[in-house]
């Protein structure tokens, strides 16, 4: 999975965010209806797609999906 | 000789929290996100002064009264909770004298929370199953209201009091039958969900209790969870836990009829049961009336199963409880 699609898919698992809000460099924080409930999406999506545990720290050292991407690859890879 | 589960009541509190009464206090919040989040839309709390053991003698006297128990013939009381009433004398002495049970009748506390069922019965089983007692009245009773600070909405939103009794018994008529059970422990994550101050270690001291004037001084505790880690174990133990109760009792996935999961928060039961492959109709949630009931939301949730016609005679039921500990444990009931 790419990351444009790796964006696609969690935007669409995000009920309250209108399709194309999302970019790899979107701030997800700043999302208007970004909630802690959108953090346990990201883990459950994450975990069912690449059978990789993202921790509570990994959210914190992350801005952007792109970073998010970024330590999926690298915990999958690893 | 073998041990089956003969009867299940439960008991809430008659007051209760709607989602209505969080929003009217934390701007900003509406009722269908707490839906969404948590599947809960009230839960009951207790009334100061209430306690887990009051809740659990509740429980008790209806389920003597629901199924014509003769409380006689209990010869051993195990209370499970995680708020007790002293740390001596054990609270199961003061339940065994206040439901007037016989004398002649063991009596242990076991301190635990969400996994508390499953070691209840595990617990009964083996007395039961060597010898050593007949009928096992296990109480499981939990007021974590007691312990939430008024500003956590997190766990405010989650969690209810309730009681739960359970009779186990050698009697070997059409019960429920129980099973092998699984067990696992990972104290590293204790920080992840603990109740602060409520113990020997750090406990309630002047500075406490100022800090936390405004809402009665918390004097029993702040619980605190790091909901994110809690998540992450879940998704992590619980799969292995199911896959491990279903080898120790030489089943196979398809052979489960229904599965009754600790009642953690319906949006992690459903990332589980995806997860697990589970299909939606044999998959049990009972959480929008009463929220995360910690050692009685097993209970509560099978006896609303059964009442349901959900799990029927001949079913066979996976229980798997987890939480704080970490721990975990599970095993299949035959309805």
């Amino acid at each position: 999975m790419d990351i444009h699609e790796f964006t696609k898919q969690i935007e669409g698992e995000f009920e309250d965010v209108e399709p194309g809000t999302l970019t790899p460099t979107t701030n997800y924080r700043e999302i208007k209806s970004w909630s802690s409930m959108y953090a346990l999406i990201v883990i459950a999506f994450v975990d069912a797609n690449f059978d990789v545990q993202l921790s509570a720290d990994d959210l914190r050292n992350s801005q952007t999906i792109e970073d998010i991407y970024k330590i999926v690859m690298s915990k999958k890879s690893s | 000789m073998k041990a089956f589960i003969k009867a299940i009541s439960y008991y809430l509190p008659p007051k209760v929290l709607t989602n209505k009464d969080l929003c009217d206090e934390f701007s900003g919040l509406t009722e269908s996100d707490i839906v969404k989040k948590t599947g809960i839309k009230k839960r009951h709390i207790t009334s100061d002064g209430v306690v887990g053991s009051d809740l659990g003698f509740f429980a008790a006297e209806k389920l003597f009264i629901e199924h014509s128990i003769d409380k006689s013939e209990i010869d051993y009381i195990i209370f499970c909770t995680e708020g007790l009433d002293y740390k001596g004398p054990v609270t199961a002495c003061i339940l065994q004298d206040r439901l007037q049970l016989n004398q002649n009748c063991g009596a242990i506390d076991l301190p635990y929370g969400c996994t508390g069922f499953a070691y209840c019965i595990s617990i009964a089983k083996a007395l039961i199953e060597s010898g050593q007692a007949k009928n096992i009245l296990a109480i499981t009773s939990d007021i974590p209201s007691s312990v939430i600070h008024p500003e956590d909405l997190e766990l405010r939103m989650l969690f209810g009091d309730a009681g739960a009794a359970t009779l186990i018994s050698s009697t070997p008529k059409e019960e429920i039958a129980i099973g092998a059970f699984s067990f696992g422990t990972d104290g590293s994550g204790s920080e992840n969900l603990i109740v602060k101050g409520s113990g020997t270690r750090g406990p309630v001291d002047e500075a406490w209790l100022e800090k936390y004037k405004e809402v009665g001084g918390l004097k029993y505790g702040r619980m605190q969870m790091n909901a994110l880690e809690i998540f992450n174990f879940a998704l992590r133990t619980v799969p292995p836990l199911v896959q491990n109760i279903l080898e120790k009792n030489h089943l196979k996935k398809e052979d489960i009829d229904l599965f009754v999961f600790h009642q953690a928060n319906s949006f992690l039961l459903s990332v589980l049961r995806r997860k697990l492959k589970i299909e939606e109709d044999k998959f049990f949630i009972y959480m929008e009336n009463v929220g995360n009931t910690v050692s009685a939301s097993i209970p509560i949730a099978l006896y609303e199963a059964m009442k349901a016609g959900k799990a029927k005679k001949g079913d066979k039921v996976l229980i798997a409880a987890f939480g704080i500990g970490y721990s975990w444990s599970g095993t299949v009931f035959t309805i």
